[in-house]
């Protein structure tokens, strides 16, 4: 990690990885909206709405993804004091919170139909949207801790602290039986949905990641380039 | 109850709200490291 710690070695391998990711990720994803549109059959119980799954998923996982990867990157900050770190912590949380507001919103157009409502405070949605004024909260404590001119600790202990929220999460539909339906999808016991309707699932979980991975690429390349700016006009100030 | 409408807006809304997030990233990019690039030129 260390190898990329001076931002010069990491734009030279960024600036080429950004449109690999992003042209690979919008394809990948594509071509999954296909499938799961036009050539999955629809479910013997919950009809075209399965359909939902494809983008539904994919969501909830980068939203998670997304505070994992906050909270790494706060370790990193905070103990081994890597320089991207922060600028990785700010490039990732609009792009999370997207994601879980998209997960709520989806999982809500989906309940609708299939629960026979847009909202219930069930755990698993309760903790997601606790994961969205998460994100908020990060946001808000990032932008103020920059324009502060601060050297971002603070955001960094939020997103280590709002990781515990994660587990309670993943573990919500086996501690509370309430609404939302249990896994679907584990890697040591394999997949209870029909390989029939599964699989443009992982085309998409591919593709969203690496479109998540480019937007993150290019909001640190954003904030790499007016830090660079930002310190060239005070050189010419202080000259 | 049909299911397409409720099918249709979440894929709008994933959709659009995807691009919207690609469009705002890439031209933020573009921006900041053309006003960089600027100012090194200017130097």
């Amino acid at each position: 990690m260390h190898g990329y710690a001076n931002p010069a070695r990491f734009l030279k391998l960024a600036r080429p990885a950004t449109g690999w990711l992003l042209v690979s990720g919008i394809m990948l994803v594509l071509g999954g909206f296909y499938g799961g549109l036009f050539i999955t059959p629809p479910d013997y119980l919950q009809g075209n709405t399965v359909r939902i799954l494809y983008i539904h998923v994919p969501a909830a996982w980068l939203a998670m993804a997304g505070w994992a990867s906050i909270a790494a990157a706060s370790i990193s900050q905070l103990v081994w004091r890597h320089p991207l770190a922060a600028v990785a912590g700010r490039a990732i949380a609009p792009a999370g919170a997207l994601f879980a507001a998209l997960c709520l919103a989806t999982g809500s157009i989906w309940g609708r139909p299939a629960w026979g409502t847009w909202w219930e405070w069930d755990g698993r949605l309760t903790s997601m949207l606790i994961l969205l004024f998460l994100y908020l909260g990060y946001i808000a404590l990032a932008s103020a801790e920059r324009e502060r001119g601060g050297d971002g600790r603070m955001a960094a202990l939020f997103g280590l602290v709002g990781a515990v929220n994660l587990p309670i999460i993943h573990y919500s539909v086996l501690w509370w039986r309430t609404l939302h339906q249990g896994q679907s999808i584990s890697i040591t016991q394999g997949s209870s949905i029909a390989p029939e309707l599964l699989w443009p699932l992982p085309l998409t979980m591919l593709g969203f990641t690496a479109i998540f991975a480019a937007v993150v690429l290019m909001r640190m390349r954003t904030e790499l380039a007016r830090q660079k700016l930002e310190a060239r006009l005070r050189r010419s100030a202080a000259e | 109850m049909n299911h397409w409408a409720f099918v249709i807006a979440a894929y709008a809304l994933v959709g659009a709200a995807t691009a919207a997030l690609i469009l705002w990233s890439y031209l933020s990019m573009r921006g900041a490291e053309a006003d960089a690039d600027a100012a090194k030129r200017r130097r």
